[in-house]
């Protein structure tokens, strides 16, 4: 057994617990057996890897090199990891993705500049396998940057919008293929400068032409992206296992941004060449009538009242920090007998269950948090619904106006129930810019001001309504 | 049109149809309404007070001559024979149950109408006799408990001591359970329910009982109907049953399943464990009883002093109260059926009520009645929307997977040594990510997420070996993403866990 055999022995097992730990991610009773298997792979892929470089080596410059390449890292990542406000998950991983997208580029300019000596056909496939990774690696590195600031609210989340934004696109591509010929047939530092920078500006204008409100999807986009360009890396390299790994989640993320684009009705082509963002003007010249106030003791009181409970929440509450303050308002209600249930859009937040990871911080006991198509159909038998910080996943224009810019996209019925509690700041529309006639029925109610001290209002005022022993 | 109501001929028998405040609203629809005379005596209608209230006090011919007789029980066969061919018997007739009693109203060519086949939608609620008798039963069950039982209900701190609260626990939240729980409530006892459809609970919480949940994992149910149990779940109950039986100084018990033999609850070996002078009330007795040794129509008690009583005819005990609810049923039943207020009695077989509890029709048997539409019915077509966009054509997948085959075999065939093999594990783990998170649940995206972030930070394993390269700008580059990998690979896997720590089920 020579090093490199161990090595491959290694890499095939850590491969294997890899794939063990995206199934177990799957469910909630494997899921932590899932992050095992995963950190499992991970130790033993980088101690394989290790062993190798201390095989292949003499010197300790690299070894030293490692050693605190490492464990600044590592110190990074776990602080970040710990300090890390549920809300700002979204950003964070965005982040993360960059980092992928980086390194990947770096790998791809060492595989240059470090002339391995080939010659003829293998070594005009190593020049494409470099200008091919440095590419994907390019692109999601300032994707996910783009993606991060506008998460963060450091950018506009507004769409970009060049004129023939897609006439640009193509053409990055047609440079990149020509580039990537060129740079096949005589490899030299100026073309792969190029392609870097081609590469660099298509990601940003990617992104940057997404609206925020459709994050969620890009965000799962970029984690496919940053798995392709581990795989890219991978061919590069001649290791299977940063194929496997690069694959594995490149085709799970493009699976999971496919489910989220059927949730919103978008085409998954549209998405992935970043063409999605083009919206139809919002048509904010329908008059809708009046809107209803109401204080927060009127809603304790229907609170108390009713026996059936929906709460649906969206990016607000996240915003607001509101979920403490709800889940109070739900262990009191439950205590109460009323049944109360939390409604999710697939697209509520900024990224693919924002809500879920929020509302189990927060101690929400995670049966009864159901999905949009699990609870749609009992929106009629509820008595009161809260929608907390949405507003675009709860526009009935989705399903009532066909010219409607949000039209097609499935949503929560809220207004089939008897009464709708909207907690907003203002009047102002969502992030889609389309005004929703949901605030002007007659059964919607609005309650301004900040989500969480509306909340905590009305748990304080719930606790002076005796609660009914019979009816 | 004449209606007759006669003396029950069951010896036991307390009701009567109509009571004299029910037969005078009979008058007001523009009837005849003659009385057996001495039908009201066991439900405190003597003749006088139906003759104070207009109605004919005649005897047993007057009556089985009219055109309409009503009563409580089912006709028996000379009750049958006494009725005048094209008449109408309205009474109640469990024609599931009486093949031969629907056969031999057909061969005498009358109309019968069964009081307890009133289809149970919301708008037929007002003729519900089992609803009224339930409700009626149901309290009077906590009544001969309370005179059973050798102590009080309330508890009560006294100068000769202190008086626990008795303790009740009823098994099934039906109108009767719910009747028994108010009942017993009111009365000052602790009250335990449990059902079997948890989302009852509700219902039982309102009457201020407690409901007895079962130690195991419940779902909410989807459709409204309880699940079947698991042989798990059945297991978990069946403790329960006993626990709260031991622990209660009366138990009601009112489980019934339609068309089946009652279920059996409560063992002999609980009620062996039972404190002497305990009372257990069993409601489903007629139909062969939740408790082991209940025997129908009679009080048994026990070698450790317990008393099972058995009776069936717990609404019969309350006769005027529910006689006066039964003449209610008939008259709001016989409104429905006197459109013009005229005294003529018209069936419309078109009315699903009236279609549900016609069993016979001058002689044509009409059991079983179509299903009934209930009122309730989810009006989803009319609620979707009316400019759907029209759905995506499927376009067939075999063209789309024959070129990726072809193109997958020429770059197998074709490309020079390290490629082939690359493309055949890129293949392989493309379909593997594919299937590995096919059925990913909802709420497990972000950590899904998260953890392929922390995964696809393996691109460290290239970075490393990149290090070992003896050249400053390689080494420095390498230096960079080995750091920027490992900030992935420990935050990824980290805010992983942190994630996952947080869900967690509501019992946990």
């Amino acid at each position: 057994m020579s090093a490199v055999s161990i090595a491959v022995g290694a890499y095939l097992v850590a491969s294997l617990l890899f794939i063990l730990s995206l199934a177990g991610l799957s469910r909630h009773e494997s899921a932590r057996n899932g992050v095992s298997y995963g950190i499992a792979g991970m130790a033993l892929a980088l101690a394989a890897t290790v062993g190798l470089l201390v095989h292949d080596t003499d010197e300790t410059i690299p070894l030293v090199l490692l050693v605190v390449a490492v464990a600044v890292g590592a110190s990074i990542g776990l602080w970040w990891a710990r300090s890390v406000a549920m809300t700002g998950m979204p950003e964070l991983i965005a982040l993360l993705h960059s980092f992928v997208g980086l390194a990947a580029v770096l790998v791809g300019w060492n595989g240059y500049l470090h002339d391995e000596g080939l010659t003829g056909s293998l070594r005009q496939i190593h020049s494409a396998e470099v200008v091919i990774g440095v590419f994907i690696g390019a692109v999601t590195f300032t994707g996910s940057i783009v993606a991060n600031l506008k998460l963060s609210a450091r950018m506009k989340s507004a769409p970009l919008m060049l004129p023939g934004k897609n006439a640009i696109n193509l053409g990055a591509l047609a440079v990149f293929a020509a580039l990537t010929v060129w740079f096949t047939v005589s490899p030299n530092l100026g073309v792969l400068i190029a392609v870097t920078a081609v590469a660099l500006a298509l990601g940003w204008h990617l992104v940057a032409s997404i609206g925020g409100g459709d994050m969620p999807v890009v965000v799962s986009m970029l984690n496919s992206y940053s798995g392709w360009a581990a795989a890219a890396s991978g061919f590069l390299l001649d290791n299977n296992l940063l194929i496997v790994t690069g694959a594995l989640v490149g085709s799970s993320g493009a699976y999971l941004s496919y489910i989220m684009c059927e949730a919103m009705n978008r085409s998954f082509i549209s998405v992935i060449a970043g063409g999605f963002g083009i919206e139809v003007a919002a048509s904010g010249d329908t008059d809708y009538g009046e809107h209803h106030e109401i204080s927060a003791e009127e809603v304790a009181e229907l609170l108390a009242d009713a026996s059936s409970v929906i709460i649906t929440p969206g990016y607000g509450m996240a915003v607001a920090q509101a979920q403490y303050p709800v889940a109070e308002l739900t262990s009191k209600l439950r205590a109460r007998g009323v049944d109360v249930r939390f409604g999710i859009h697939p697209v509520a937040g900024r990224l693919p269950g924002h809500m879920n990871v929020l509302l189990a911080e927060a101690k929400v006991p995670y049966d009864v948090v159901l999905e949009m198509d699990e609870i749609n159909d009992d929106f009629p038998r509820t008595d009161v619904v809260l929608v907390i910080g949405a507003n675009d996943t709860v526009n009935p224009a989705a399903l009532e106006e066909p010219g409607s810019p949000i039209a097609g996209m499935p949503v929560l019925h809220v207004w089939e129930a008897k009464d709708v509690i909207v907690f907003k700041r203002s009047m102002a529309v969502g992030y889609a810019g389309v005004q929703n006639p949901l605030f002007f029925r007659d059964n919607t109610h609005m309650l301004f001001g900040d989500a969480k001290d509306r909340v905590e209002d009305i748990v304080r005022q719930l606790a002076d309504i005796p609660q009914q022993v019979s009816r | 049109m004449r209606i007759g109501v006669p003396r029950e001929s069951r010896a036991s028998e307390t009701l009567v149809a109509a009571t004299a405040q029910t037969a005078s609203r009979l008058l007001k629809l523009g009837y005849d309404v003659v009385v057996e005379s001495g039908a009201g005596g066991a439900a405190s209608q003597p003749d006088e007070a139906y003759a104070d209230a207009g109605v004919v006090v005649g005897t047993a011919e007057d009556v089985w001559s009219s055109d309409v007789v009503v009563k409580i029980n089912a006709p028996t066969d000379e009750e049958v024979a006494r009725l005048r061919r094209g008449a109408t018997v309205v009474s109640l007739m469990a024609p599931a149950r009486s093949p031969e009693l629907v056969e031999r109203l057909a061969a005498a060519g009358v109309t019968g109408l069964a009081m307890d086949a009133v289809p149970r939608i919301s708008r037929a609620q007002s003729m519900d006799v089992l609803s009224s008798m339930a409700n009626v039963a149901g309290y009077r069950a906590v009544v001969e408990a309370a005179h059973a039982f050798g102590r009080q209900f309330t508890g009560q701190v006294t100068a000769a001591g202190k008086i626990p609260p008795a303790r009740v626990f009823v098994v099934g939240a039906g109108v009767a359970g719910l009747a028994a729980i108010g009942a017993a409530g009111s009365m000052g006892a602790i009250v335990r329910a449990f059902d079997v459809r948890p989302e009852v609970a509700e219902q039982v919480e309102s009457m201020g009982a407690e409901f007895v949940t079962v130690d195991m994992q419940s779902e909410v149910s989807a459709d409204g109907y309880a699940k079947e149990m698991t042989a798990e779940q059945e297991k978990a109950t069946a403790v329960m049953y006993d626990e709260e039986a031991r622990a209660a100084d009366i138990v009601i018990t009112t489980a019934l399943i339609p068309g089946r033999p009652a279920p059996r609850l409560i063992g002999g070996e609980t009620v062996a464990a039972m404190r002497p002078g305990s009372v257990i009330v069993d409601m489903a007795a007629a139909n062969g009883g939740n408790v082991a040794m209940t025997v129908a129509d009679q009080a048994v008690v026990t070698d450790n002093g317990v008393r099972i009583l058995g009776y069936t005819d717990l609404a019969g005990r309350l006769s005027a109260q529910t006689s006066q609810l039964y003449g209610t049923n008939v008259v709001n039943l016989l409104t429905l059926m006197t459109p013009e207020k005229d005294g003529v009695l018209t069936l419309d077989l078109d009315d699903p009520v009236q279609r549900g509890l016609t069993v016979v029709r001058e002689g044509e048997v009409l059991w079983p009645p179509p299903p009934v539409q209930v009122s309730a019915a989810p009006k989803a077509a009319a609620t979707a929307p009316a400019e759907a966009p029209p759905p995506k054509k499927k376009r067939p997948m075999w063209p789309v997977f024959a070129t990726v085959s072809l193109l997958l075999f020429l770059v197998a065939t074709t490309a020079p040594a390290p490629l082939p093999e690359h493309f055949f594990v890129l293949t392989l783990a493309i379909v593997i990510g594919y299937y590995v998170i096919g059925h990913v649940h909802h709420a497990l995206h972000t950590p899904l997420m998260s953890v392929t972030n922390a995964i696809s930070g393996i691109i460290v394993v290239g970075a490393i070996l990149q290090l070992g390269v003896d050249d400053a700008a390689v080494r420095a580059l390498s230096f960079v993403a080995v750091l920027l990998a490992s900030i992935n690979v420990f935050g990824g896997f980290a805010v992983t866990r942190r994630m996952l720590g947080m869900f967690r089920k509501a019992d946990q």
